[in-house]
């Protein structure tokens, strides 16, 4: 069994494209995706750790963050479909009915 | 391949112990199966139906006990701690329901699909109370987050709300992956998700000096920061608070603070004795940080629905007070003022949501000028909660801060409580500021006519009012209460 060193390192380098997405990125739909490539980052890390154990939680975890991160995702897209159909645009700096 | 044994008493027992879940469940299903063949004008049934729910759920809390029950190889656990919150939850939701009757009536929210995704959520709550395994933590937060989302964004056809709700969902779903990406390094350094298993592991001084643990306990705190909005984790607290329904706002503040609070409570209660010298220095920062920037940024609010979310922010700083001693007389001092804060706010939220007549404008300060003498039983309460809130004597708020700080004071925090205090004293400002604007301020034209509550709307009041004036007096038995639940865990 490899260590899973290795994919820690990968899933660390997941998770930090999808943080930098999120901070860097204007587009709502496009700071959805990158939520995602962490969750999908987070996978990656049950996984590997679960297997290099030999210990079934890593994977059961890792179904259980696909199950909810499909209903995130549904949700997500129908409150950007709503505010699409108010505003006619999904940039995150356009939204500015409440501040301060 | 031979089948798995099914253990029929171990299953019963796993759900004896989560049937108050289960029945909040059974009827957020039934209501959606309810409002399929209810004809449109007989909708408010759907209400009651969701009180009906809740009273039974809270009833049977009651009849289990705070005695252990633990279900599901140890994933859940029914003890004293749980059984706290699980009444905390209830009840907020329980008044909740109450004033939605009201509010659904004016605001057009009477829709099966209202009710029944408040109820999901509280079910969501109380997984997260009673959850002994990082992944019955995780999945009870996304139970309860995603039909919050949904909630605050109901008003579809409301920029605000929309606007509300997807600020809401891309920080939260953003705080879950940190969350979760801590419990992945959790999990491999010490090869458990169970709290259990991970407590005496604790001691190790090898572990609990390992990069990756501690990255994964970093990751697990802002994850849970970003749910009770802890500052700097705090940003889309005022958007949503004031972009949702109003009783969604109540809901909100109340309810999902206290679950949140329960599984910190959970796990740093258990794991601080290895983790003090660390984590305590790390509280203590986020817990002064959140008291003065929320209680600050409170100060220059005209917006009422806004003030009371900064409010908030303020209130989850103090409550973390509790937490930095890390031991049963700060745990205790946090669940008493969680309870405590339930009551008075969700009141708060329910006098403000009668006076102002629509959503968005009428909340401006300004449309509380004269309401004073003209409406006295609804000004009188709004003082009630707000002089609560600000933590004046004779009120449950005052007795909660109180052993807050002294509990801060006995572990030798002074400073702590000090800058506590100074904090609830700038906060009295902005809460003294709406009662001024009520009795002393003349109206700029006509006084708004509030709306007339309905029974309902008035008994979720009372009861609100009743419980913060009772527990000021006298507080003993809740205190012992909330000794005891926090007794609990630790043994």
């Amino acid at each position: 069994m490899m260590e899973p060193t290795a994919y820690l390192l990968l899933s660390g380098i997941l998770f930090g494209i999808g943080v930098a997405g999120v901070v860097a990125r204007k587009n709502a739909l496009i700071i959805l995706m990158s939520v995602e490539i962490m969750l999908n980052a987070v996978n990656v890390a049950f996984i590997a750790v679960g297997s290099h154990l030999g210990d079934p939680t890593g994977s059961i975890f890792a179904f259980m963050v696909m199950t909810v991160a499909a209903a995130e995702a549904a949700v997500g897209l129908a409150i950007l479909i709503a505010i699409y159909r108010l505003k006619e645009t999904i940039d995150i700096t356009e939204l500015s009915v409440l501040k301060w | 391949m031979t089948p798995i044994a099914i253990d029929a008493s171990a299953m019963m027992q796993g759900l004896y112990c989560i049937l108050p879940e289960i029945l909040i469940v059974a009827t957020a299903l039934f209501v959606l199966f309810v409002d399929l063949i209810l004809p449109e004008e007989n909708r408010r049934i759907l209400c009651g139906v969701s009180i009906i729910g809740v009273a039974l759920s809270l009833f049977t809390v009651f009849a289990m006990g705070p005695g252990k029950i633990s279900g599901f190889s140890g994933a859940v656990v029914h003890d004293g701690l749980g059984a706290f919150f699980e009444i905390v939850i209830l009840s907020a939701c329980a008044l909740t329901l109450l004033m939605a009757t009201g509010y659904s009536e004016w605001e057009g929210t009477h829709k099966g699909e209202f009710y029944s995704l408040l109820l999901l959520s509280t079910s969501g709550m109380m997984f997260m109370a009673k959850g002994t395994d990082l992944m019955t933590i995780f999945l009870g937060l996304e139970t309860l987050s995603i039909p919050i989302y949904v909630l605050v964004g109901f008003h579809r056809h409301r920029m605000s709300s929309v606007e509300g709700a997807l600020k809401y969902f891309l920080l939260g779903a953003f705080a879950s992956g940190f969350l979760l990406y801590g419990i992945a390094l959790m999990y491999a350094a010490t090869g458990t998700t169970k709290i259990a298993q991970m407590v005496p592991m604790l001691y190790d001084a090898r572990l609990a000096a390992s990069p990756v643990f501690l990255a994964g306990v970093g990751l697990l705190l802002v994850g849970f920061a970003f749910k009770v909005s802890l500052v700097p984790f705090h940003m889309w607290t005022p958007d949503a608070y004031e972009g949702a329904p109003t009783v969604v706002t109540a809901f909100m503040s109340a309810a999902v603070k206290a679950a949140a609070f329960a599984a910190l409570i959970r796990v740093l209660l258990l794991t601080l004795g290895g983790l003090q010298p660390v984590l305590w220095k790390v509280l203590w920062v986020l817990s002064v940080l959140t008291m003065t920037v929320g209680n600050l940024s409170a100060l220059v609010q005209n917006n009422v629905k806004r003030m009371l979310a900064y409010s908030s922010i303020a209130h989850a700083g103090y409550i973390l007070v509790g937490m930095v001693s890390g031991d049963v007389l700060g745990g205790q001092a946090s669940l008493f003022y969680l309870l405590v804060y339930a009551f008075m706010n969700i009141g708060a939220f329910g006098v403000v949501m009668l006076i102002a007549q629509k959503e968005d404008e009428g909340y401006d300060i300004d449309n509380l000028a004269g309401i004073g003498f003209k409406y006295p039983a609804l000004a009188g309460l709004l003082t009630l909660f707000l002089v609560s809130l600000g933590g004046i004597p004779p009120t449950a708020g005052f007795v909660g801060k109180f052993y807050l700080f002294s509990a801060a004071i006995k572990h030798g925090y002074i400073w702590l409580a000090v800058i506590g205090v100074l904090n609830s004293a700038a906060s009295i400002y902005y809460y003294l500021r709406i009662v001024v604007y009520m009795y002393f301020l003349p109206a700029k034209g006509e006084v708004p006519v509030p709306r007339p509550p309905r029974i309902a709307f008035s008994l979720a009041l009372c009861a609100s009012a009743s419980v913060v004036l009772v527990l000021g007096i006298v507080p003993s038995s809740v205190l012992e209460f909330a000794e005891r639940s926090v007794l609990s865990l630790l043994m």
